[in-house]
């Protein structure tokens, strides 16, 4: 049963050919059995996973089941859980309880889904392989050698190696296409706006977003139903009507103009991912799609812009961790400098420590046009780029990262080589559009992913495309040898 | 633009940071690096430019100035390290 989808799962649990306590047990198990060595979750919830599972079976008894109901799914730990630790992947809340629900994971609950536990990911959100995690890196399912992308890595792995149904993840720069492109899953960040953020520890506010990792692009669409919506508590949410992402699957793809951006496939790309990209692209023309190239001329400007808006953003938004309130304190402060300085510089990892220092230049008195409001106004060009470009398309296509997965250890010395390897995924969180990965092929024995960007709002289009796609190729149902 | 290892050190306590001396010289080496990458906007012509920092250039969202949540102190201090009376401890502030 742990081979099937979502939506396959949950039929077989309306049928009543399964409960969702056989089905959790049987993902409890694996976990159990692999995950030692993949490293997926840092919390595993056991006992809370079979009384939700209980109450979910007993909630399809009484007829009141929706599609997420009995489903066991693992949260990215950076969604507060009430009474369960959060840690966003850092020893400075390794010790957390978090006392409140955030919207996404409580929206889970109320459709009944099981909480099978928190999933590993780099330090706050910050990273693109999963190796700044406090609780050590994560293996990619499909070759144990090999980083599972981040900061989302944890629970990409865990659905590509089944360990859970489907995950949640957040993408601020990349973090849920990149690592769903590097183990062969699916991916969707939507429309900055559309996922209420209340109860998501912050990154960077202006660019953070959540959304689901899961085996398939329909699956996604049943996830993205339940994560979905208006919330007050957020006050970047946005007031407007969430379609039936499940309703418009099938649509046909007769006609639709695929943008190919001239700078998506230029020097830098590796000619196997290329391959496995033009491959993809064909197979839409097959499907009745048009192809046309667009231009996106500042596009290379994302990764300077990126790396200043989103450490200026952490910077602030990582001063709350002072030692006072919750998280780490360090031991016997002297005095009050001497606890925020020691407790902020013992529970910080190095990515981390590194970017708020970025950050706080860049804001600090007498740099602010230079860095933060320079950076704002290059924001506003890449996203005029991507509207002007959606004049001649109705989506646009490339890659997602530069090559397949890159090798545990040889990038994370180098922290410029490591932003550059974002270099497709930034522009589409600065310009606030939906953005997908979808299975597509393998390059170097590891998955590739499609980028499929979207206009703002259009994640039902997203979603169809991605499933037209998987009724025609059967990437998506590749799996690593170790399942 | 580069950056020294005593402005390093001097941004690094604005933000409650401190390195310690056998870490700074490779931690001014990789701030610098990055300085050096987004340095790359400089070169970008923005006059008249507005500068965007929401994507579909909403606004805040104003609400009614009244309480919308319910008094959770003690929950809410759970996860606290020091705790007395309701009150956060930290170490003497003044003598």
């Amino acid at each position: 049963m742990y081979q099937k989808t979502i939506a396959e799962q949950s039929q077989a649990l309306a049928s009543g050919e399964i409960s969702s306590v056989e089905l959790t047990q049987s993902y409890l198990d694996r976990i159990k059995q692999l995950d030692g060595d993949i490293n997926s979750f840092i919390t595993v919830t056991e006992e809370l996973a079979l009384s939700q599972a209980k109450a979910a079976d007993e909630r399809r008894a009484s007829g009141n089941a929706d599609a997420m109901t009995g489903i066991p799914v693992a949260h990215k730990d950076l969604f507060c859980t009430d009474g369960v630790k959060t840690s966003c992947g850092s020893k400075m809340l390794d010790n957390f309880i978090a006392p409140y629900e955030s919207t996404v994971t409580s929206k889970f609950k109320d459709a009944g889904a099981v909480m099978l536990g928190k999933t590993n990911m780099d330090e706050f959100a910050m990273g693109s392989s999963n190796e700044n995690s406090h609780y050590g890196p994560v293996k990619n399912p499909w070759d144990k050698a090999a980083i599972p992308g981040g900061s989302s890595g944890g629970s990409a792995a865990a659905v590509a190696a089944r360990l859970a149904a489907g995950a949640t993840g957040t993408d601020t720069g990349g973090s849920i296409r990149q690592p769903a492109s590097h183990c062969g899953i699916t991916g969707i960040k939507p429309t900055y706006g559309r996922v209420s953020r209340y109860g998501m520890i912050a990154y960077a506010s202006s660019l953070d977003q959540a959304g689901p990792m899961t085996r398939t692009a329909e699956d996604a669409a049943i996830m993205l139903n339940t994560m979905a919506g208006f919330d007050e508590r957020d006050s970047t949410c946005l007031n407007r009507e969430v379609p039936d992402y499940t309703a418009t699957l099938n649509d046909s793809l007769e006609g639709l103009t695929i943008g190919l951006p001239t700078e998506y496939f230029a020097s830098g790309l590796d000619s196997d991912v290329e391959q496995q990209i033009r491959n993809a692209i064909a197979e839409y023309e097959k499907l009745g799609a048009k192809v046309k190239e667009v231009s996106l001329p500042n596009a290379k400007l994302c990764i300077p812009a990126y790396y200043v808006i989103a450490p200026a953003e952490a910077s602030s938004n990582l001063s709350r961790f002072d030692g006072v309130r919750f998280g780490y304190r360090c031991e016997d402060p002297k005095d009050l400098m001497d606890l925020y300085i020691r407790s902020r510089s013992e529970g910080f990892g190095e990515e981390v420590k590194r970017r708020i220092i970025v950050g706080t230049y860049a804001l600090s008195a007498g740099f602010y046009d230079a860095y933060y409001r320079k950076a704002q106004q290059i924001r506003r060009l890449i996203r005029d780029d991507f509207l002007n470009a959606f004049k001649e398309c109705d989506v646009i296509m490339g890659p997602n990262a530069p090559t397949s997965a890159f090798d545990i250890g040889s990038l994370n010395n180098d922290p410029v080589a490591m932003y550059l390897s974002d270099i497709y995924t930034l522009s589409v969180n600065l310009a606030g559009l939906p953005g997908m990965s979808i299975p597509a092929g393998m390059a170097n024995n590891r998955p590739v992913g499609l980028q499929v960007i979207g206009q703002h709002f259009d994640e039902a289009r997203l979603l169809n495309i991605g499933h037209r796609f998987q009724q025609a190729t059967d990437w998506h149902t590749l799996t690593p040898a170790l399942v | 633009m580069a950056i020294d290892a005593s402005e390093v050190q001097k941004v690094a306590h604005l933000a409650r940071l401190s390195i310690s001396d056998d870490a700074v010289d490779a931690t001014t080496t990789t701030i610098s690096s990055i300085l050096e990458l987004v340095d790359q906007m400089q070169a970008v012509d923005t006059q008249n430019v507005e500068p965007l920092a929401n994507p579909l250039d909403a606004t805040q969202r104003l609400r009614a100035d009244v309480v919308s949540e319910d008094n959770q102190r003690e929950k809410l201090q759970s996860c606290a390290p020091a705790v007395e009376d309701g009150l956060f401890l930290v170490p003497r502030v003044i003598e």
